[in-house]
């Protein structure tokens, strides 16, 4: 394998890789905007949505196959499923706190991750699932590099769901709304918005990109199990706040340049895979310590 | 950290009557209080003969919780401050005695200092950027820092990898040799007690009213003249030494050490006993201590639900009852 074989092929996982992220960064990112709030239990509803979308595939699978059309209408089902299960979070958990002392609202943010971590875990025994559709393992050539139609799928899906986020937010009434609430909360009160109704869209859209992300993630790599959600939500935030937290493009842009760093990252020499992971954490402390807006963010006071 | 008007913050929690009622009034006087320690530390000197052995390592695992719990406290319910990563600090004492000991043949009681020097720095390093973010960066940035330390001690040939450090020597004290399980029983017991009494003693000290003014108002703190940002990091500077120290006693006590003992989950367990208890309340964050540990040992026969019945209770504890389940009282 030459060097430019390499790098191509580092560049596709990388783009991969950098799709899951960005999918779950515009989860943390959109719920920030709305209410202020860091959503650390926004990996375990991508865990959670990995599961459903296991779920349904298994349901569903005797009658539509476990190949494309099976995984396509799983996607969907447990992006909605998963998209209720964020406002029913919202509203038990996260909606009473709104107004407290935000050490408070992380602790139980905190709290809701533990709860769907060990939910899972106690449904499972945390038992690792085989996720296995039967996708097949062709795919074109471009050159020397192999893209299969599996990483073909990934990124077209992702970029879907992307545009379609985008186009919700900047042409729809609610995404308008959405817009208004994230600037001033009380003042679009004032100007006879529902609030709640807003953050419960907000939810409901970022839970359904995480659950999009996890089904994919688990037909992808294969294997789901109940921790599955902890790296992910750890570094799709890195993604949101490399790109600017609060900022739906930025959370797109990061998404993909954490995924590329990762993925060139691991080929330099002396960073091997098994330091991926301090890798990107160390890409995350030098970002927040010399930009904490990110790279589309834009500065914000601190919220009193 | 400032609460808006009619929010449910931990001042309304605490206007409303406790259903501890009961228990307020057997604390009420400073008398009563030190014959209350006074009959628990009895009770805990003789523990170790009434009880037996298998409890007795279950209580050393509560003191040597307590006594972090305690160190996380300072940080998080003196200062305010969220820290997801707590078992990293706890890893660097436990690292420091481990390779000194078994590598270098250092004495235990000469790694203690070295132990606490490199928990103090690694404070410094991390938490010097990072306090002047936003208090939710903090949170992400500990943990993510948690994280660092993990995977670093498991790639490491000096801590051992992924099986960590075995046949760390237990230490003599005066010609005591501390082997028994009970002999670490009283030596956690030592500790928790000095935890304590370093614990009161900062809370009551200007150090402590600075960290409970920036923990309530952090603009008019700074109005008033408290450097912040100095106050913050000798708050995490502080809780990461308790850490260590704790660190360092679990590595003699298991004499052997692993990166699992000092994963993420470890981190929310130790921030958990904080919560549980009542942040900022010192006998609270005790109880916590002592929940969390053997809390699990009760609810042993629900096999792997115990851990979902902890994590709703915290999240019932956050909801309804924010100040934790010690009853809030005095000057605090």
């Amino acid at each position: 394998m030459t060097l430019v074989t390499l790098l191509a092929q580092q560049l596709v996982n990388g783009l991969v890789l950098g799709s899951f992220y960005a999918l779950v960064a515009l989860g943390y990112t959109m719920v920030f905007g709305v209410v202020k709030l860091l959503n650390f239990a926004h990996g375990d509803v991508y865990m959670v949505g990995a599961f459903a979308g296991f779920v349904v595939l298994s349901l569903i699978g005797g009658m539509v196959g476990t190949s494309w059309l099976g995984v396509g209408l799983s996607i969907l089902l447990s992006m909605i499923a998963v998209g209720f299960l964020g406002v029913v979070i919202e509203r038990i958990a996260y909606a009473p706190m709104l107004r407290a002392p935000r050490l408070s609202i992380l602790i139980t943010a905190l709290a809701v991750s533990l709860v769907l971590q060990n939910s899972v875990l106690s449904l499972t025994q945390g038992q690792v699932f085989a996720f296995s559709p039967k996708l097949g393992f062709a795919g074109i050539n471009i050159g020397a590099v192999f893209i299969n139609y599996k990483q073909v799928a990934l990124a077209v899906v992702a970029a879907l769901l992307m545009i379609g986020l985008e186009l919700f937010v900047s042409r729809t009434q609610y995404g308008r709304a959405m817009r208004a609430v994230s600037v001033d909360r009380d003042m679009s009160e004032l100007m006879g918005i529902d609030v709640n109704r807003v953050i419960a869209v907000t939810f409901f859209a970022g839970s359904a990109l995480a659950a999009a992300a996890g089904t994919m993630a688990g037909a992808y790599y294969g294997s789901i199990w109940y921790f599955m959600g902890f790296l992910i939500g750890l570094k799709a935030f890195t993604a949101a706040v490399i790109g600017g937290i609060g900022s739906i493009p930025g959370a797109m842009l990061g998404g993909l340049v954490l995924g590329l760093l990762e993925s060139f990252g691991t080929t330099l020499p002396g960073i091997g895979s098994e330091w991926k992971d301090v890798f990107s954490f160390t890409v995350l402390i030098l970002v927040l310590v010399f930009k904490p807006t990110g790279l589309l963010g834009k500065s914000e006071q601190e919220r009193m | 950290m400032a609460l808006e008007p009619g929010s449910p913050g931990p001042q309304a929690v605490e206007a409303r009557p406790s259903a501890w009622g009961g228990l307020t009034v057997l604390l009420d006087t400073p008398a009563k209080r030190v014959v209350a320690i006074v009959a628990i530390l009895l009770v805990m000197a003789v523990a170790p003969q009434i009880f037996g052995a298998y409890i007795t390592v279950i209580l050393t695992n509560a003191l040597l919780y307590a006594i972090l719990a305690l160190g996380l406290n300072i940080v998080v319910g003196y200062a305010g401050l969220l820290d997801l990563g707590y078992a990293a600090f706890f890893a660097v004492g436990a690292y420091s005695v481990g390779i000194l000991t078994t590598e270098f043949g250092w004495n235990f009681w000469a790694t203690l200092p070295v132990a606490v020097v490199a928990a103090a720095v690694a404070g410094v390093v991390i938490g010097g950027p990072t306090l002047r973010l936003r208090s939710d960066y903090l949170a992400i940035v500990t943990l993510g820092f948690g994280e660092i330390v993990r995977i670093t001690a498991r790639n490491l040939q000096i801590t051992g990898a992924a099986s960590g450090i075995s046949g760390i020597d237990q230490p003599w004290l005066y010609g005591w040799h501390i082997v028994s399980q009970s002999d670490f029983y009283y030596v956690f017991l030592a500790l928790a007690v000095v935890a304590v009494l370093v614990s009161v003693r900062l809370a009551n000290s200007r150090l402590g009213r600075a960290w409970l003014y920036v923990r309530h108002d952090e603009d008019a703190a700074e109005a008033m003249g408290i450097d912040r940002v100095r106050v913050k990091l000798a708050a995490y500077v502080i809780g990461a030494i308790y850490g260590s120290i704790g660190g360092a006693f679990f590595a003699v006590n298991l004499t052997a050490i692993s990166p699992q003992s000092f994963s993420f989950q470890q981190s929310t367990l130790f921030l958990m006993a904080v919560i549980l208890g009542g942040m900022g309340k010192i006998p609270g964050v005790i109880l916590g201590a002592f929940v969390v540990v053997l809390g699990p040992e009760f609810l042993r026969d629900l096999g792997s639900f115990r851990y979902l019945v902890f994590a709703v209770g915290l999240l019932l504890i956050m909801l309804f009852r924010p100040g934790g389940i010690w009853p809030a009282g005095g000057r605090r």
